[in-house]
């Protein structure tokens, strides 16, 4: 008996949806052996888990405020991925995003004008840093075919020294130098009033604030899925995927795709980093151990896999995996295992890329054929 | 004269290029068998909790336990390594995204940190850690004494790897078929060479490499353990094999190079010398070095010339198309 594993002619649907459902089952499964073997209770940590991520009190405001910049930069990735264009970068055209957006935030919030405008401002300057800094390895793949992967990798360490410059390393307009504190420790600039981004308070759970980001974030998903699926452009995009020759081949214009969706795909994680300013941080922050080492862009890589590139499920994972980060954060110190969440996470992934082969192939019990006895 | 800048970051840049070349080198084999493993940081950092757990815990001669702890180290970056391995080559999986998962897995926030937690390594002095083995009067001499003799055995021990690696490629059987595997699986498979197997070795290498990169980190440079020691490291590293055109002497220039632009800043600061934003140009300047490096590399056609393995990130499986 021997197994062959042979490619699938047509993927069944319902595999998309039970790969990832039962990859996260198999990591808790999984990780819960871990802590049983170094002398956890699984069963404590996970209730503990999942307390912190959507029951008590207010987890639901903590995980909404991390799965908002993982909805833009899973959204951001699936968008490149799609394509096979791996734009790796989403976290550098975050901070970038942040950047512009705060400068926008800062010079039109003080003018007096409506805080819709300023909001809007922001958006649009959030969308802007974000492509532009991704149009750097989209322009050098067009047009040099340099892997944008290390390119747009290099690029995010790039951002991140700028964005600690700006505030630690020089007076730049983002950086706050009035006041007392600002001699102490290098902060940002907090945002006028009217360019602080509102929120939306949903009654459960004493009171949600879902952010404005997080609308935004939805509506982006809506508007890649109906640009993926339903424009021309999207079909185009798809065939150049698929193959590349097949596409040269019926006239699509290569260079201006790839250049298309690096700026696309930057412009989604850019508005995740106004988001970030917008919503969360109303300063810029510039600290090597704030938003550098939350690391949104390369969990953001991690959700549009688990989401399958569809928008609608990366919303959805971002949601999820939110939730695990926001048990990770509150739960640090406190007797929790630290790094549970990054080692759950991790093999969640793992299992997901695993079972991918299943949905692209099938696996099949092959009997041996009986010895054929030679007639004399 | 040994107190000279250029002396003082040479010497520095080969201190904090070690680490830095021990990935490379790592990563270099793993990438000339075609296959891309962008778990370097994960992969360091879990050797490194690793090595000082048995530095901490192994209560023998120092040398034996220095000895153990960088074998320990090696092993537990093989192990990472083989997740990879299993995923991208067996199961053909997107190589980005399982690298990707396994820094998530094994990095800051993951293994490395629940395994410093859980075996209480967090603030403890190291029991033992590599210093320099050469006598003090040999330190001393003019130039060569800081540079060449003021290093600890694990640079020492690079050196033997480069030359080592360098040969393995150009001058083995294995080395060439490596190669092949590389550029060409189809052609290796049909002259009888295993892709499966010279990939899963070479990944497995590349892994205890990373594992021994990170070792250095707790070992020798900063002997102790924080979350998240190596601070990016592995990314250079992955950025160093591309500098470095695939070529491990030319890794090991970089790796210093690199090193030395992070002893910079510092150096500049403590005497006062002022260059403009020195933290933002030197910090970012081996990433925009690397981004010119890889335009070069891929620009017309130099991307055969210059080394990139042409199946790199390629799954391989006879008789499909890729």
């Amino acid at each position: 008996m021997r197994l062959a594993v042979e490619r699938r002619l047509e993927q069944p649907r319902w595999l998309a949806v039970a790969v990832p459902l039962a990859s996260i089952v198999f990591a808790f499964a999984v990780a819960a052996v871990v802590l049983v073997v170094t002398g956890h209770d699984p069963i404590s940590s996970y209730r503990q888990l999942f307390d912190a991520a959507f029951v008590s009190n207010g987890s639901i405001d903590q995980t909404l405020i991390s799965a908002t910049p993982l909805a833009f930069t899973g959204l951001a990735a699936a968008a490149a991925f799609r394509m096979r264009i791996f734009n790796i970068g989403a976290e550098g055209q975050l901070y970038m995003g942040a950047i512009t957006g705060a400068a926008a935030g800062l010079y039109f919030g003080g003018r007096g004008g409506p805080s819709a405008f300023a909001i809007a401002a922001m958006v649009v300057a959030g969308c802007a840093g974000g492509a532009l800094w991704a149009s750097i390895p989209g322009v050098l793949r067009a047009f040099f075919g340099t892997s944008e992967i290390l390119t747009s990798l290099m690029l995010n360490y790039v951002a991140g020294f700028v964005l600690t410059y700006l505030i630690f390393q020089s007076e730049s307009y983002w950086r706050q130098t009035k006041g007392f504190n600002a001699t102490v420790f290098p902060t940002g600039k907090p945002l006028p009033a009217s360019a602080v981004w509102p929120t939306w308070t949903v009654h459960a759970q004493g009171g949600i604030a879902v952010p404005l980001g997080a609308g935004f974030a939805v509506l982006a998903g809506i508007v890649l899925w109906v640009l993926y699926r339903r424009t021309r452009f999207g079909f185009e995009v798809q065939v150049l995927g698929d193959s590349d020759g097949a596409a040269r081949y019926a006239g699509v214009r290569t260079r201006r795709k790839i250049l298309a969706v690096m700026a696309i795909s930057g412009a989604v994680a850019g508005l995740g980093g106004a988001s970030q300013v917008g919503d969360f941080a109303h300063a810029l922050d510039g600290d090597p151990n704030g938003l550098q080492k939350l690391g949104y862009g390369y969990s953001g890589i991690v959700v549009a896999a688990l989401g399958r590139y569809n928008p609608f499920a990366v919303l959805l994972v971002a949601f999820l995996i939110g939730g695990l980060d926001n048990a990770g954060n509150t739960l640090q110190g406190a007797d929790f295992p630290s790094g549970l969440v990054g080692v759950i996470q991790g093999i969640i992934l793992f299992s997901a890329l695993g079972g991918e082969l299943l949905t692209r192939h099938r696996v099949r019990v092959l009997r041996t054929p009986a010895p054929v006895e030679a007639v004399s | 004269m040994n107190n000279s800048l250029l002396v003082v970051l040479i010497a520095s840049g080969i201190a904090y290029g070690t680490p830095l070349l021990f990935g490379a080198l790592g990563e270099l084999l793993t990438e000339r068998s075609g296959v891309l493993n962008l778990g370097v940081e994960g992969m360091m950092l879990v050797g490194a909790v690793m090595g000082f757990w048995t530095v901490e815990r192994v209560h023998a001669g120092a040398v034996a336990t220095l000895v153990l702890a960088v074998l320990v180290a090696a092993f537990s970056g093989a192990v990472m390594a083989a997740i990879h391995a299993f995923l991208a080559i067996t199961l053909r999986a997107s190589q980005i995204v399982s690298g990707l998962a396994l820094t998530l897995f094994a990095g800051a926030a993951g293994l490395s940190s629940y395994l410093g937690n859980d075996l209480n390594l967090s603030d403890l002095p190291a029991n033992h850690a590599f210093h320099a083995v050469f006598p003090a009067s040999m330190q001393r001499w003019s130039i060569v004494g800081p540079i060449v003799f003021g290093q600890n055995p694990l640079v020492y021990a690079s050196w033997v790897l480069v030359v080592a690696i360098t040969y393995y490629l150009a001058r083995t059987r294995p080395g060439l078929n490596l190669r092949a595997v590389g550029e060409s699986p189809a052609a290796a498979d049909a002259m009888g060479v295993s892709v499966v197997k010279y990939r899963y070795l070479h990944t497995l290498a590349g892994g205890a490499l990373a594992g021994v990169a990170g070792a250095t980190f707790t070992l020798a440079i900063t002997p102790q353990w924080v979350d998240g020691i190596t601070e990016g490291a592995g990314w250079i590293a992955i950025a160093l094999v591309i500098f470095a055109f695939w070529r491990p002497g030319l890794c090991l220039i970089g790796a210093y190079f690199f090193g030395a632009l992070q002893a910079l800043a510092p150096e500049l600061q403590a005497r006062s010398i002022n260059l403009g934003p020195t933290e933002l140009w030197s910090n970012a300047l081996p990433y925009v070095a690397t981004v010119v490096v890889l335009v070069f590399v891929s620009w017309r056609g130099g991307r055969r010339r210059l080394g990139a393995p042409a199946a790199l990130g390629i799954p391989y499986a006879r008789e499909e198309p890729a």
